[in-house]
């Protein structure tokens, strides 16, 4: 045990020493696979953002009804007890037309209501419904807008689905950018260790006829590369951070603007950490590629 | 120690290095491997060594036939030799001390008792004081005794050294042909190929000449 934890810190030491010895070169190539890994990464975290943010507005299935304005409360009211006894119907919220112009007001739209001699908005009823079926929906839509105290029938989930519907192309397009970068991330790694496999091929000759196994000689070319692909990931974290950081008061100002709470949030603890693990694995990938496509320059016998 | 049994060495091209040579070396010998250029010498060292392997015929050492033996187990095979080059194969990035290191690193061993092991190989090999300098700055004598003390910080039961006082001044090959002796006189076994047929008589060691590739 003892011999094996040696042979892997002198492996290490190596992949240290290999990084330090050229440091800008070393720079270079952490900063390449961070950017490149910063793409899919911000997309992702976008994704995520765009999520949270639009959590309330999760594809519910409800029709809100509107009703003339010359409709009595009362009225309204009944209508949505009556429909509370349908089968289709699984919820009914009722809001008033003064209610409703307090939610207007506490988004900040009270301005547009203001200079109107009285309350422009009608009653309405929130329904939710027991079939979630396109067609389902649109008949129950049919069926009220034939109400004579009915103005207005609207299918609240639309919008809501057609975010839904991009946010998952989003997602298909991050796990496409992901693969990509991940392949460009391995390549990167795959040939800096083939470089250095060519540089050091007297190294590892005399290394050979010294005694050194196989895996003496590749372990350190393993390392350097797990090494390159965690402070990829790494520098994509940063580089996370700092576009964070530059964004968060824009971000800030404008969900105000709209009577929203929405903060950007970084890269959580488990994401940054899944982050640094996948670049690292990748690295590792890479090497491992290069140190099997070289095989014969490591092979001296 | 070293069995050769009719071993014949035809390179791919049809060069023929080693024809048909037999010989026995015993634990604790030196043996000088005497000829001219191309008669077959490093071809000999490279067939005990384990870094060529023999067309036909046997080459058994430590009881192990080179021929037979398979690729994963030559690196632990070679961790029982000590070799020392004709070039040197220095590693010119690396000091003194970290060249040493090498065959200690490679088995696993690191920290004080590798420290103490290669402070001891360079002691031997006149090369105290010497640790933190790089092999550039040393002269040819003593690049080719830091390739000794390479060698020898293994503790080898076999030393085999490729023409290692050629390039050298008469003083210097002086100085490392003692260096060996003094190895030979603490058990290790050696085997030295040269062009100087007057060694063996000097230092007290068996000599075999090679010709064209066979035994004269």
């Amino acid at each position: 045990m003892k011999t094996w934890l040696a042979l892997h810190a002198h492996s290490f030491a190596i992949a240290l020493d290999r990084l330090r010895r050229a440091p800008l070169a070393s720079l270079i190539s952490v900063l390449v696979i961070g950017t490149a890994i910063a793409l899919p990464s911000g997309l992702y975290l976008l994704l995520d953002n765009l999520g949270k943010a639009t959590a309330d507005a999760a594809p519910r299935t409800e029709l809100s009804v509107f009703f003339k304005l010359n409709t009595a409360e009362a009225a309204a009211r009944q209508m949505g007890q009556g429909l509370q006894q349908q089968p289709e119907i699984a919820s009914v919220r009722f809001i008033g037309r003064d209610e409703a112009l307090r939610r207007l007001e506490r988004l900040g739209l009270g301005d547009i209501t203001a200079g109107l001699p009285g309350n422009p908005l009608p009653h309405a009823l929130i329904l939710g419904t027991q079939d979630s079926s396109p067609a389902a929906l649109a008949r129950l839509a049919e069926t009220l807008r034939k109400r004579p105290e009915v103005d207005r029938v609207k299918l609240d989930s639309d919008w809501a689905r057609r975010l839904n519907a991009l946010m998952q192309l989003g997602e298909r397009i991050t796990w496409l950018l992901a693969g990509l970068f991940g392949l460009a991330l391995a390549a990167i790694t795959g040939n800096t260790i083939r470089l250095q496999i060519y540089a050091q091929r007297d190294e590892i000759e005399v290394a050979r006829l010294l005694g050194a196994t196989d895996r003496f000689i590749r372990r350190p070319f393993l390392y350097f590369g797990g090494l390159q692909g965690l402070l990829g990931g790494a520098a994509a974290w940063g580089l996370l951070g700092l576009a964070l950081t530059l964004l968060r008061d824009r971000i800030a100002e404008l969900s105000t603007a709209y009577g929203s709470e929405f903060a950007l949030t970084g890269l959580s603890w488990p994401d940054g950490m899944a982050l640094l693990a996948i670049s690292g694995l990748l690295g590792l990938l890479g090497a491992l590629f290069a140190v099997a496509h070289t095989q014969r320059a490591l092979r001296i016998d | 120690m070293i069995e050769l049994n009719d071993v014949t060495k035809r390179y791919p091209g049809g060069h023929e290095a080693l024809s048909h040579v037999s010989l026995g070396i015993a634990k604790g010998e030196m043996v000088f491997v005497n000829g001219r250029s191309g008669a077959g010498k490093s071809t000999l060292l490279k067939l005990i060594a384990a870094t060529e392997r023999p067309t036909s015929g046997s080459v058994v050492v430590f009881g192990q036939n080179i021929g037979r033996m398979r690729r994963s187990g030559l690196p632990y095979f070679r961790r029982n030799l000590g070799l020392v080059f004709q070039d040197h194969k220095l590693l010119y990035d690396r000091s003194v001390f970290d060249n040493v290191l090498l065959p200690l690193q490679i088995q696993g061993l690191t920290g004080h008792e590798a420290g103490k092991r290669v402070r001891a190989a360079l002691d031997r090999a006149g090369l105290a004081g010497k640790e933190r300098a790089r092999p550039i700055t040393l002269s040819g004598g003593e690049q080719q005794r830091l390739c000794i003390a390479r060698a020898i910080v293994g503790r080898p039961q076999l030393l085999i050294a490729d023409e290692p006082s050629a390039n050298l001044d008469e003083a210097y090959a002086g100085e490392i042909m003692e260096t060996f002796r003094a190895l030979n006189q603490v058990g290790v076994t050696l085997i030295i190929s040269t062009h100087d047929q007057s060694q063996a008589q000097r230092y007290g060691g068996r000599s075999i000449t090679l010709a064209e590739g066979k035994l004269s």
